[in-house]
């Protein structure tokens, strides 16, 4: 789940000062989940901006897929022809996605946090950085990346107090006293043992792209045989 | 067997009970009070590490210290480098020039995070661990490559590489593990967090005897009971024992004592507790030495160690 919050309205009316008229723009997928960006938060906050804008309001199952957005996009612009702007309720993906295809100014309504796990709602917790080469397999099914707020490969570091980290005044688990319990309740004592490598940023030098071409074909491959 | 460069090495390697000391260098461009304690503990220990950003609180670059107290003072340092602050490349480039400068001895540490510090928006590096840092400069000493193969050009460079370890930590067996990491990646000796007591460090220690990597134990004696409580508060994790706690505090609470009086008190308590202290370490043959972590108290070095027949 990508996890987000709302920003502050009075941040929000800030970036729509110039405009007068709005489309607030919902996601259905993470946002409606983390209820920051659903039906409901889009009505509510359709609702605060009308009187001093102009407001209209749609829903995308994903913003974020721009199939999906532009497919929606393209239902709208006649009546769309008059807006100055939209206000996103969806993730940094999703306004991008969207000032890509709309052409006109995206003003982020959330603040993205990070890819987490939801406990309930309004508790989520962040358990993947992203990080492009996934360590799991040898470290219990716990991030260390994400989990050590150093993101060290090789921990504990000295900052471990009682099973805490330096880092949050003690309160937080440290990672890699997890994965060590993990671990060893596992029996693989062994794979804490190893120095791991060092990691390679290179490979997020620059904003990553996947071009699997496997996939691609095998999707052109099921088109010609259902046509 | 490991190649000693340092002074530091040659005493371990020769099994001679050595002291270390400790420089904590703060944010400035006057370094004059860091040399003077250099010079005052001057021929009390081997070797005097120089603190890399302690805390994560910036402070001139210990690298540039390291280098003044041994071409200045003459004292030997051991240049401690943190991962906290520097990628891979710093970390490379900062070590050449660590060897063109002469320095023989390298603390190879992981640092506090960034965000414990004065500048706790700094965006944290931790590119490297401890681990891999050891790994990093044992291929320089050994292979004359940096860690990514890249041949490094001139004289390989002469470091005797250290690492820290945490006898206090709860748990301990990742902590065991860690270090086994660091020498199996070429650490070569083993400088401990403070340590109080004296049965938990001993047992510590037992632990590493298989591995034959020396160990310094590091000892706090405290100027104050100030120093004691500020220990207390910025170093969770290690307690002080209660009767060593109380006995500074009386001290403190004692108003009909002058100034000097208060000195010579407080010297007492701590030359009463670390005295034996050491001397219990020494006779159990475990551990190569203590590093004495006393910054800004060296007046108190000469005198523990003179006391413990140390030295001379």
């Amino acid at each position: 789940m990508i996890v987000t919050t709302q920003k502050p309205f009075e941040e929000i009316s800030q970036y729509l000062e110039p405009y007068h008229n709005i489309m607030v723009v919902g996601c259905g997928t993470c946002a409606t989940e983390v209820q920051t960006g659903g039906e409901k938060q889009v009505n509510e906050m359709a609702e605060k901006l009308t009187g001093k804008w102009s407001v209209q309001k749609m829903m995308i199952e994903v913003p974020c897929d721009e199939r999906i957005a532009r497919r929606e996009w393209r239902k709208i612009q006649k009546e769309s022809a008059n807006l100055d702007a939209l206000l996103c309720l969806t993730c940094g993906a999703g306004v991008q996605t969207l000032a890509e295809i709309a052409d006109l100014p995206c003003i982020p309504g959330l603040n993205t946090h990070f890819i987490g796990k939801v406990e309930r709602i309004g508790l989520y917790y962040e358990r993947c950085r992203a990080c492009g080469n996934c360590h799991l397999a040898e470290t219990g099914g716990i991030c260390p990346v994400t989990r050590c707020a150093k993101g060290l490969m090789n921990g504990p570091c000295g900052g471990m107090v009682d099973g805490k980290c330096e880092v949050g005044d003690y309160t937080r688990d440290c990672g890699w006293v997890l994965i060590w319990n993990r671990l060893r309740k596992l029996g693989r004592v062994d794979l804490f043992r190893k120095t791991r490598e060092p990691r390679n940023f290179g490979q997020e030098a620059i904003p990553r792209e996947i071009d699997n071409i496997h996939i691609r074909q095998a999707q052109i491959a099921e088109k010609i045989e259902t046509e | 067997m490991t190649k000693a460069h340092s002074q530091l090495m040659k005493k371990i390697v020769s099994k001679k009970f050595v002291f270390t000391g400790e420089l904590e260098p703060v944010e400035t461009t006057d370094i004059s009070s860091v040399l003077n304690e250099a010079k005052e503990l001057l021929g009390c220990v081997t070797a005097c590490n120089v603190t890399d950003n302690p805390a994560s609180s910036v402070a001139v670059s210990s690298l540039v210290v390291s280098h003044l107290i041994q071409k200045e003072v003459g004292m030997e340092a051991i240049y401690q480098i943190r991962c906290s602050d520097r990628n891979r490349i710093a970390l490379t480039s900062d070590l050449l020039g660590a060897a063109i400068f002469g320095i023989k001895n390298i603390l190879a540490l992981t640092g506090d995070h960034t965000f414990l510090g004065n500048m706790p928006n700094a965006k944290p590096v931790f590119d490297f661990d401890s681990t891999l840092l050891v790994r990093l400069i044992n291929r320089m000493v050994n292979e004359g490559k940096d860690l990514t193969g890249n041949d490094i050009q001139g004289e390989r460079p002469k470091f005797n590489i250290g690492v820290a370890a945490n006898p206090n930590a709860d748990p301990l067996e990742p902590e065991v593990l860690k270090v086994l990491r660091k020498i199996e990646n070429g650490a070569q000796f083993i400088q401990t967090q403070v340590c109080f007591d004296v049965e938990k460090t001993i047992e510590f220690l037992r632990m590493f005897k298989v591995f034959q990597v020396p160990v310094l134990v590091g000892i706090f004696p405290m100027k104050s009971y100030g120093i004691a409580k500020g220990f207390i508060d910025n170093v969770p994790g290690v307690s002080i024992p209660d009767k060593l706690l109380t006995d500074l505090k009386k001290i403190k609470d004692n108003t009909s004592l002058s100034k000097e009086e208060k000195r010579k008190m407080y010297d007492q308590v701590n030359l009463d507790f670390f005295v034996p202290f050491i001397k219990e370490l020494k006779k159990s043959k475990l551990c190569a030495g203590c590093h004495v972590m006393s910054v800004h108290y060296t007046e108190l070095i000469p005198q523990l160690l003179k006391e413990g027949g140390f030295i001379k």
